[in-house]
């Protein structure tokens, strides 16, 4: 059975459809990308999925649960956990407290036993914490566990919303963008990070311009042009599918 | 290696270090005071950092803002003394009877005005606060108007508790409980919670953090703080008008969180002590007492934007190994 499955999904924005009729299905353990040209609606499908926006017609069904219309929050405790293109680190926090936030599904107490603070929260508030610790080493941000968050470079806020997001231990894990805005070396860094989660069989949801990273981990790719489907399937199939090589490159080259 | 925030590194210790340090002046101050009346100041600021320890959960950790919480302060000292003075309740009877009823309250108001957000935000909590203050003003059957009323003496178990000098450590041990308490909350999932939100709406939601209701448990716990101090205040002066119940008090109780700074439970202490006792001071002033008391506040906001503690704590960070808690 598929874990997220979209269907007859539309968004618009003032009569703008920013996404129109998009049909697909994600197994599980699959890396699914998605690409297109600036504007296609990439990050407007993510927030979607994770219903950050809530979609104008369609049903999203998760884990054989019918979210449409949920907050994003519903849809987080359904097993979903995203980054953000444009980042929304909390730096008003530390580091390792952003990725302590990401563990919060799993780290519930009540208001008495917070500020009580019962020996149980302790010791629950011991083991988040060198959880997390656990997860900045794996992202690579070992040395940064003692950092304010508005301390990081850009590069390292991006890795740590991956470890924000990985907290969770999601079912689907959702990147949108996560080697944008970075230098060739970091990039580096982000690929060998999406390649080894996915070598982990974490079920992924990857935006990206970087054709390199999506050609090499995709199970799936779908393409997207003015919100609609262009195209989907295996990294082969897209890449010689006529249609995608237009939108990419313009009308006359194919 | 990245600079360290100031006070994560041990979060046990300082959960320990700042209450101890707090206890510490709180047991070593009355050997400077000369009289009475610097019980009675000292007094007067316990009770206001209580309200602003609980405040300041709501605007300096959340994010949130209400220009009303002087509502609750007095909904709490009104409910005390009308079942008190009216309905010869003992006093600790009507503070555990008055205080979760504030809380229901602060919640049915809390569930559709903390929906908004920002400068909305500000004026429907500065509403409620008028309405509430409205209401004791007029309602003179129960509260005696605009006169206000007297209130019994705090009375434990047939212990009456009277004077200055015994106030002042009941407030203080009271102020404690309030510090100790809050700080809890913040190195909780609860506390972590709330400061996300306040960092990012967005990236809380997506966490699994249901911003509504962390909103709204805020908001309540905040109008609780609000009201216990409320409730010991009325006990304490014996009398009470709506004075402290209007808007003016409301923004003073802000005013105090941000000067203090926000974010920051023993930045809303300090803000407290320093602007309950400000004024006393600058009576020397005489009439130009207000022209400096706007003086001393534009000129902190301006060279302390964060406020009083966490600027100085940056400033004594810098120089040496950090010693101060959030």
């Amino acid at each position: 059975m598929s874990l997220l499955r979209v269907e007859r999904m539309s968004k618009e924005f003032g009569g703008v459809h920013a996404v129109e009729g998009l049909d697909f299905a994600i197994e599980p353990g699959a890396v699914f990308s998605i690409i297109g040209p600036n504007g296609a609606g990439k990050t407007t499908l993510i927030n979607l999925l994770t219903g950050v926006y809530k979609p104008s017609a369609g049903r999203i069904l998760f884990a054989g649960r019918d979210l449409t219309g949920r907050a994003p929050y519903e849809f987080a405790a359904a097993g979903m956990a995203r980054t953000f293109q444009n980042l929304q680190v909390f730096f008003n926090m530390t580091a390792l407290e952003n990725v302590m936030v990401g563990r919060h599904l799993h780290e519930r107490c009540s208001l008495a036993a917070a500020m009580l603070r019962f020996p149980s929260l302790a010791r629950a508030e011991r083991a988040c914490r060198e959880y997390a610790v656990g997860l900045m080493e794996f992202v690579g941000l070992g040395e940064h566990v003692g950092a304010r968050a508005d301390s990081l470079s850009y590069g390292a806020l991006k890795r740590l919303e991956i470890a924000r997001a990985l907290a969770a231990e999601p079912k689907l894990l959702l990147l949108d963008e996560p080697a944008a805005g970075l230098n060739q070396t970091e990039t580096q860094g982000i690929d060998a990070l999406v390649t080894q989660l996915a070598a982990r069989g974490v079920t992924v949801v990857l935006v990206e311009h970087n054709m390199r990273l999506v050609m090499g981990v995709s199970h799936e790719i779908l393409v997207l042009d003015y919100g609609k489907k262009l195209a989907q399937g295996d990294a082969a199939t897209v890449g010689n599918d006529p249609r995608v090589i237009e939108a990419y490159l313009g009308a006359g080259v194919a | 290696m990245s600079r360290t925030a100031p006070g994560f590194a041990q979060p046990a210790a300082h959960r320990i270090r700042g209450p101890a340090a707090l206890a510490l002046c709180i047991a070593l101050l009355p050997l400077a005071f000369a009289n009475n009346y610097y019980y009675e100041v000292a007094v007067l600021v316990g009770l206001n950092a209580i309200t602003c320890v609980g405040l300041n959960l709501l605007v300096g950790y959340a994010g949130q803002i209400s220009l009303g919480h002087a509502g609750f302060f007095g909904l709490g000292a009104y409910g005390s003394a009308i079942l008190t003075a009216r309905y010869g309740w003992p006093p600790l009877g009507a503070l555990v009877a008055v205080t979760p009823g504030v809380a229901a309250l602060a919640y049915l108001i809390g569930r559709p005005i903390l929906r908004l957000k920002g400068h909305y935000l500000a004026m429907a909590t500065l509403g409620m606060g008028v309405i509430i203050s409205i209401v004791i003003a007029t309602e003179d059957r129960w509260t005696g108007g605009p006169d206000g009323m007297s209130v019994p003496p705090l009375s434990v178990f047939g212990f009456t508790l009277q004077g200055e000098r015994a106030w002042y450590w009941v407030v203080g041990g009271c102020l404690l409980l309030a510090v100790w308490l809050a700080l809890n909350l913040i190195e909780s999932p609860v506390g972590r919670a709330l400061r996300a939100l306040h960092g990012s709406e967005v990236g809380a939601e997506v966490a699994g953090i249901d911003s509504a209701r962390a909103k709204l448990m805020v908001f309540v716990v905040s109008a609780v703080y609000a009201s216990a101090a409320g409730s010991l205040a009325a006990h304490y002066s014996g009398f009470i008008t709506p004075s402290k119940v209007t808007f003016f008090h409301s923004i003073e109780l802000v005013t105090m969180v941000v000067f203090g700074g926000m974010a920051s439970v023993f930045g809303a202490v300090a803000g407290a002590a320093v602007l309950t006792m400000l004024p006393q001071f600058l009576t020397l002033f005489k009439e130009y007492e207000t022209v400096v008391f706007g003086a001393v506040m534009m000129g902190t906001m301006i060279f302390m934007p964060r406020g009083l503690v966490p600027s100085l704590a940056t400033l004594f960070a810098d120089r040496g190994p950090s010693k101060v808690p959030p």
